[in-house]
């Protein structure tokens, strides 16, 4: 593909009932009421040169090239500022015009000389041929670069001040992280307070050097390697957002990813990673070869494929032989694509015979998955991202978006600019809760662990005032779990009264928000880990379906419960059958019919009893009796709780294999290394938190000369069962051939329309932005009573705070991709957020080192003072595996999916002077168990 | 220093105006003497815009002062017609005389430019902290400062 120039309409998309007739340049054209005449003019692409404007942003009317003549009106006014009118005559060439541009630009060109900047292109456009001012005169020819920005630089000398950047990071960002300093010829483009872009509040989205016509603001990587011939549409592989990328290539190499215009989820927006933080994707930490060993304190010797993979397949034959059928199993990835989680899991159930298949999905969303399926019927979020603009309510529950989500956070900060409402309930005071422009209307701070509790109270506010959609409980819901639930909301155990003990939170302030919600117009529910994460996260998941049924708040356009989804294919590879109790498409492996269905196509027998979960295969480790695992592209020893069970787990294991980019914290005791590749080298699909499945478009060959899905394939085959496919297309077809809700996905289908949101069959060929609209998938909606349990993790006179743990912007996730990539100058280490009031009372200063202390265990971090948290409550990312945030969380799980309960563990916080135990062991241990022979 | 509680209540009195923020300033800089950049947090948070925007408003004014102002303000004018009548001759003197540039400041002075008065009759004008002078010529304005009329 050459390289892909999207057309720029200059000002944005107006959206109007009404259409206006107009002519111009003798052409007629019709475009919505309120379009400006340049955006009309482009649509029939008649471009009028300009420099201020681009379609992301509104029209500012200052470079003054785009003016036009229009009949009946004097002078020459500014298309961008001009809306067009009925009937009106517009001429966007003549002498007159030509004159006035010519003259402008050589205004433009006195202060930029520079043969190599894009404003000459301009002038040649417009055909100005001499400067007559020369460049002697004043001049901003000598300023300072300002290089602090790892991924791009800003040159002011280059400048025009269009205030693009500025405007881009307003609009579109969000951030208001720029301005313009000083005035008339003084004036120049300035980071917060003049400072430096790095010591800006500039997060380094990117959408200002999108922006800059000029090159002011300049990628460092173009400038490196000079600018891309082509263009790959592909998908992020971070967030659950899934943007649309367009990554670029000079040559074999990739120059930089472009977010993508025509990305549904992201609408040409990006974030800093998907934007600059790539390139760990070529990082020297990549592991190109197949490596194994005896044992764990070998030395790893590289082998080529047919070796490590006839090493696996012996060993796993023999330890079943040993040990049983089920004594194996396999953990799928939500990083990898659909195609490549359907092999592992097939994998598993047909090649290993037994259903020890579970995803690290288990560890965030699974509560997800069971609550809205058990409420709804589908185990996904209700709305498509877009959704949010029609939303006047928001209510976020436990999640981060700026951090976690940060593309679709500029979209909830755009709504909210226009006038949507915002409750937030959270723990902390994130950066929703208050941020330029964006204020809560009601932050309700609640203790972690507490949120059964408060969404009953809100439930209890709407039923006990009147404020439910009764019309819409009678017509959608099933009546008698109605009234049950009503019941039972209605005991004054779920009062606000009673919540605010438990909560911490002031009754008045549930009552209003609750009201607020209830009868604020389209009221729309987004949550995140800090909702599934917890003892009761199943129950949460289902109060909060309970709670937007009763007010008639799902089954249209603004509404409904939406999950923010950890990982770009945390939906798909839940999609793809990687629970152990689920076939593709979350049919019941109990279920003899669906299992038929498999048999016939897979021409195996299937076992119907449900494998082994994550946690169960831990402890069937310790025990003894589960003694292989096969883990893709997720690392269990830093992600999962309680890092001293997890590693006796896989010291006990006969047989580890791990197939990831690099070797992680799980590879330290694994017997196999299968080395993975990035979503740069591989074709397949991503599945979003919005059910949309988007391509993924291989920019470069696997470096490790094998797809992926094709190691799993072999490993299948050197078992002795037959998988084989071509490409990746093929195992999308077979999905499609028995996953009902992916019936009409196809790759070609998909190149055709860019994305598809599930369901996509022959009731919805062209896929489901919202579902439940006219009645749930399940038939009824169905009310379930959800009791307030208290966390057995209670604080006491030894563990007096509780610790809750997320993320931060620049760090995804256990770190091993943005670790390797520059953005660890924004956070390089985790921190402890802890109030300076419990700072003060344990003596602790902010940067003073200080230990954790758990039940469970032990960790040193250094400690920083804010008042984002609230007392009683620390808070750390877990992004760094020295951290060991996971060695202090417990084995507490949702009783319904045991997905962990990270978000409270009961601990103490004291200063020290020395790293942890497990701290001075793991730099050992770290060390010795990945030493590779040469 | 009072920790800018002061700066605090300040802008508690003017966030809920609308455009409150140049009041804010202005009362900010009559408190001060000038716009001390610890109070463009306070002002950023208290009217939820972001430390970017407060700085643009106030770079954009020459009147606010994000320095403490020397203990004598002079104001020269640059305008035509003082220019016509010798400011420039004059201006060059002062700042000879007070080893300032135009728009510097140090302990004892500062110096900037103004762009009329509306005392062209009697140009060229200079303002001493607060108070006009007109026809003001280079030794006229020696003659000032060593009266101490300063």
């Amino acid at each position: 593909m050459s390289l892909i120039k999207e057309k720029d309409y200059g000002t944005p998309k107006i959206k109007s009932e009404k259409l206006v007739d107009l002519v111009i340049d003798g052409k007629k054209v019709t475009v919505p009421e309120g379009t400006s005449v340049m955006r009309a003019a482009r649509q029939i692409d008649t471009d009028i040169p300009s420099l201020c404007a681009t379609d992301s942003i509104k029209e500012y009317g200052s470079c003054r090239l785009c003016l036009v003549e229009v009949d009946g009106i004097r002078g020459t006014p500014a298309s961008c500022t001009t809306p067009v009118s009925e009937g009106m005559s517009v001429k966007t060439t003549s002498e007159r015009l030509t004159r006035i541009r010519r003259g402008i630009m050589e205004l433009y060109i006195s202060d930029h000389p520079d043969e190599d900047s894009p404003l000459h292109d301009m002038a040649r456009l417009v055909g100005l041929e001499e400067n007559r001012y020369g460049t002697k005169g004043h001049n901003h020819l000598k300023t300072i670069i300002d290089d602090s920005n790892p991924y791009f630089s800003f040159d002011s000398a280059k400048c025009i001040l269009c205030a693009r950047c500025v405007r881009a990071c307003e609009e579109v960002q969000g951030t208001f992280a720029l301005t313009i300093d000083g005035r008339g010829f003084d004036s120049k483009i300035a980071a917060g307070t003049d400072q430096s872009f790095l010591a800006s509040d500039c997060v380094s989205c990117g959408a200002c050097v999108q922006a800059c016509p000029t090159d002011s603001l300049f990628e460092k990587r173009v400038a490196e390697i000079g600018q891309p011939e082509r263009s790959v549409l592909t998908t992020c592989a971070y967030c659950g957002v899934g943007c649309g990328f367009k990554a670029e290539t000079k040559g074999e190499e990739v120059v930089r990813m472009m977010p993508w215009k025509d990305g549904m989820a992201n609408h040409g927006h990006s974030c800093v990673k998907g934007r600059f933080a790539w390139d760990y994707a070529i990082h020297n930490d990549r592991i190109l070869s197949p490596m194994i060993r005896d044992k764990i304190t070998d030395p790893w010797k590289k082998v080529d494929w047919d070796e490590a993979i006839d090493f696996s397949a012996d060993r796993l034959m023999t330890i079943q032989k040993k040990y049983g059928r089920k004594s194996i199993g396999g953990i799928t990835s939500s990083r990898c694509t659909n195609e490549e989680v359907f092999v592992v899991q097939k994998l598993i159930r047909g090649a290993f015979q037994n259903n020890n298949v579970d995803t690290c999905a288990r560890v965030c969303h699974s509560p997800t998955g069971y609550g809205l399926r058990e409420t709804l019927g589908t185990s996904a979020g209700t709305q498509t991202f877009d959704s949010v603009m029609d939303t006047d309510v928001m209510m976020v529950i436990g999640a981060n978006p700026p951090d976690a989500h940060p593309v679709f956070a500029s979209q909830m900060k755009k709504r909210l600019r226009d006038g949507a409402k915002l409750i937030v309930i959270d723990p902390r005071k994130t950066g929703l809760v208050k941020s330029p422009h964006i204020k809560a209307d009601y932050h309700l701070p609640l203790r972690p662990g507490t949120n059964v509790a408060m969404i009953n109270a809100i439930a209890h506010v709407v039923i006990s005032e009147g404020l439910m959609d009764q019309d819409y409980i009678d017509e959608r819901c099933d009546i008698d779990a109605f009234s049950d639930w009503h019941n039972f909301i209605l005991d004054p155990i779920n009062s606000p009264k009673e919540a605010e003990k438990h909560t911490g939170v002031p009754a008045e302030d549930i009552c209003a928000a609750a009201r607020l919600y209830a009868s604020g117009g389209n009221s729309a529910i987004y949550y995140g880990l800090g909702v599934t994460e917890h003892s009761q996260g199943s129950t949460m998941v289902i109060g909060m379906a309970n709670l937007a049924m009763a007010t008639g708040n799902i089954g249209k356009a603004g509404v409904g419960v939406n999950p923010l989804r950890g990982q770009n294919n945390v939906q798909g590879s839940c999609d793809m059958g990687s629970f152990p109790n689920e076939l593709p498409g979350y049919r019941p492996i109990s279920d003899d019919v669906a299992r038929a269905e498999f048999e016939k196509e897979w021409s195996v027998k299937l076992d119907p009893e449900p494998g082994l979960r994550i946690p169960n295969m831990f402890d069937a480790a310790v025990d003894g009796t589960y003694k292989a695992m096969y883990i893709q592209g997720e690392d269990v020893a830093q992600s999962d709780p309680n890092t001293h069970h997890v590693e006796a787990a896989m010291k006990a294991l006969d047989c580890l294999i791990v197939q990831d980019l690099f070797l992680n914290e799980t590879a330290r005791f694994a017997h196999v290394f299968l080395p993975g590749t990035s979503f740069l080298e591989k074709n397949g699909t991503f599945t979003n938190a919005e059910r949309r499945i988007s391509r993924v478009r291989k920019v470069m060959e696997p470096i490790t000369g094998m797809n992926e899905w094709e190691v799993t394939c072999r490993l299948g085959r050197a078992m002795g069962y037959d998988m084989s496919y071509s490409n990746a297309s093929e195992i999308m077809d077979e999905i499609a051939r028995l996953t009902p809700t992916f019936a009409g996905v196809s790759f070609d289908k998909l190149d055709e329309r860019g994305s598809i949101q599930w369901p996509c069959n022959e009731a919805a060929p062209e896929g489901t932005p919202i579902m439940h609209i006219d009645s749930f998938v399940r038939g009824k909606g169905n009310f379930i009573v959800t009791e307030y349990v208290p966390t057995t993790e209670r604080t006491n006179r030894k563990f007096p705070l509780i610790l809750t743990t997320g993320r931060i912007l620049s760090q995804y996730n256990v770190g091993a991709q943005t670790r390797r990539t520059k953005n660890n100058i924004w956070h390089d280490k985790d921190i402890l957020d802890i109030h300076p009031h419990d700072a003060e009372n344990r003596g602790i200063s902010d940067g003073d080192m200080v230990r954790i202390q758990s039940r469970m265990g032990e960790t040193v971090l250094e400690a920083k003072l804010t008042e984002n948290m609230q007392p009683g409550i620390v808070y750390t990312t877990f992004h760094m595996p020295e951290s060991g945030a996971n060695i202090i969380t417990t084995d507490n799980s949702d009783w319904a999916t045991a997905c962990p309960e990270y978000k409270v563990t009961a601990v103490e916080v004291r200063s020290t002077n020395r790293k942890s135990n497990w701290q001075e062991e793991f730099d050992g241990f770290s060390e010795s168990t990945r030493h590779i022979s040469k | 220093m009072d920790d800018f509680l002061q700066a605090t209540n300040i802008v508690h009195r003017f966030k809920k105006m609308p455009g409150g923020l140049l009041e804010c300033l202005h009362a900010i800089q009559d408190f001060y003497g000038y716009v001390p950049k610890e109070t463009i947090n306070i002002m950023a948070n208290g009217f939820n815009i972001s430390r970017a925007e407060v700085h643009g408003v106030i770079s954009y004014y020459h009147d606010f002062k994000t320095l403490p102002l020397g203990r004598n303000v002079v104001r020269v004018c640059q305008a035509e017609a003082c220019q016509s009548m010798g400011s420039r001759e004059l201006t060059s003197r002062i700042v000879d005389l007070l080893e300032l540039d135009l728009g510097e400041t140090n302990e004892e002075y500062t110096l900037d430019a103004a762009y009329c008065f509306g005392n062209c009759a009697l140009s060229p004008n200079v303002e001493i902290n607060g108070k006009l002078h007109p026809r003001v010529s280079p030794d006229k304005f020696e003659k000032l400062i060593k009266a101490g009329a300063l």
